[in-house]
């Protein structure tokens, strides 16, 4: 554990060291403070879409980090030859895979954070309440989906040249996922064979990313959801992630390293 | 003497993906054995296998036949790399770390307690001269510095192996001077050196042994003077081993 610490370590600093957050959060935090100063039509429920481009603000740059994050870790250590002196010393392929996801991923979670405490101090501003658990439920939800996601563009990162292409190639996926991916069995329905049954495979198949998107819970603060659907939602994610890292780690086991 | 890194009829091919295409063989039944304490230069043209018999001993690049060994331990297992240490070409280290970043995050790899990684970083530092840069980003560092502090890296283990792939390629006199006096300190306190290069009187001044590859064939192996022979110097030896001055006798 101590080699994949190690190396989780090193991406962690990477990314605090890195503009990429600190400007997507001051757009976040700029854009979301300019919103709250305009009071529109004096409506009382204003709040409500104010939280709901916080948080679209929110998610969007959650996954953009993260995908950018993923895509470019090992292909930067490829192009730097950082690569050749890290597995020259006692680290497996498979140490520096779990490495690198855990340093994303634990570095999507410290964004979150932020994230979300700014989110959180603004609705208290306007609604004069800290729904904490709901805030726990999405931010938890939202980081175990980050984590489908990192898991994703670092196989991506194994299989495509070029992060950019990897990047891209995850957004269209993510973005499928989450805007079609639970229509996909009712499209279905109305396809002929074979067609029906690839579809009905792929939405079986797909991560349904959508399945960890709590906004709505938070904008409209309804009740907490049960806690063992929210466990049965994290062990899904988890399966998916080992899925994804395994699948990087037979791919890497066969890549030359330079 | 004991034998530190050994290599017995070791054969690489590469396949080519392409159709119809032989493969191409890198390594063809190299035997080599490296002895404890001496500083071993590994000599041939650009393709000749060095750097592939690197990767092999690095457990980079499966051999398609024969066995590579370091400490008597087959390269294919992880705990034969805990007592070397590996100074790859030309390599950008994270830019984003310091040098002293950098040397912390490889002795954690090798479980060092912090009082001791932090004893060691500061001998190492001091040993490539890089204190007054410790805390500055490697980004900011030039060539010849980033080569040191690819140096301390590669001791930060105190390994009793060192693999050295050019290191003094693309550094100025000054930096090679320092680099080659880095190696002779080294070899000074017992450590054996395993390194390729293409400046043959650098080898000819810190090499104990040296070995010529050439077209993944060993051609010459041995001290320096017996390679040497009766021609003026290393150079005029290596040429005539490779076969570059028969070459230029026919053409003329």
């Amino acid at each position: 554990m101590k080699n994949i610490f190690a190396v989780a370590g090193v991406v962690i600093k990477e990314l605090y060291r890195r503009k990429d957050f600190y400007v997507l959060f001051i757009i976040t935090v700029l854009i979301c403070l300019v919103m709250a100063s305009v009071n529109v039509f004096n409506d009382s429920k204003v709040a409500r879409y104010l939280k709901e481009i916080c948080l679209l603000l929110v998610w969007v740059s959650s996954l953009v980090i993260a995908v950018t994050t993923a895509a470019r870790q090992i292909p930067a250590e490829r192009e730097n030859r950082t690569l050749l002196p890290l597995l020259a010393k006692p680290v497996t392929r498979m140490q520096l895979i779990f490495g690198k996801f855990f340093g994303c991923w634990f570095a999507c979670g410290l964004t979150l954070l932020c994230f979300y405490i700014f989110f959180g101090a603004l609705s208290a501003t306007r609604e004069h309440q800290w729904p904490l658990a709901n805030y726990f439920q999405a931010a938890v939800m939202h980081w175990f989906m980050l984590g489908i996601v990192v898991a994703m563009a670092l196989l991506g990162s194994l299989v495509f040249a070029a992060p950019s292409s990897n990047s891209t190639i995850c957004f269209v996926i993510i973005g499928g996922i989450l805007f079609v991916g639970r229509h996909l069995d009712q499209v279905a329905v109305s396809m002929r064979e074979p067609l029906r049954t690839i579809v009905n495979a792929l939405y079986f198949t797909v991560p349904h990313l959508e399945f960890f998107d709590l906004r709505d819970l938070v904008i409209h603060n309804w009740p907490l959801i049960g806690w063992k659907y929210i466990v049965l939602a994290l062990l899904y994610a988890t399966a998916y992630i080992l899925i994804f890292l395994i699948g990087a780690c037979l791919v890497f086991r066969r890549k030359p390293v330079n | 003497m004991t034998v530190i890194l050994q290599t017995q009829k070791l054969r690489v091919e590469f396949r080519s993906h392409e159709f119809r295409q032989t493969p191409k063989i890198a390594l063809q039944g190299l035997d080599l054995e490296v002895r404890a304490g001496e500083v071993f230069g590994f000599l041939g043209p650009n393709g000749a296998g060095k750097t592939t018999t690197m990767n092999v001993l690095l457990g980079f690049v499966p051999p398609t036949s024969g066995t590579a060994s370091l400490f008597g331990i087959d390269v294919r297992q992880p705990i034969a790399r805990q007592r070397i240490g590996y100074l790859p070409e030309l390599t950008y280290y994270y830019k984003f770390l310091t040098a002293e970043e950098l040397l912390r995050f490889y002795a954690k790899i090798f479980g060092l307690p912090r009082a001791e990684a932090d004893q060691r970083i500061a001998r190492l530092l001091k040993l490539v001269e890089l204190e007054h840069a410790a805390k500055r980003p490697i980004k900011s560092y030039s060539k010849g510095m980033q080569q040191r502090v690819g140096l301390a890296q590669a001791l930060i283990n105190n390994p009793d192996l060192l693999i050295l792939d050019e290191p003094t390629s693309g550094l100025d006199p000054l930096g090679r001077m320092k680099v080659r006096e880095i190696i002779q300190r080294l070899k000074s306190e017992g450590k054996t050196v395993f390194f390729s290069s293409h400046e043959l009187g650098e080898v000819e001044t810190v090499c104990d042994r040296v070995a010529i590859i050439h077209q993944g064939v060993l051609k010459a192996v041995g001290r320096v003077h017996e390679i040497t022979g009766q021609h003026a110097n290393l150079e005029k030896a290596f040429l005539d081993i490779i076969g570059f001055q028969s070459q230029v006798q026919a053409t003329t």
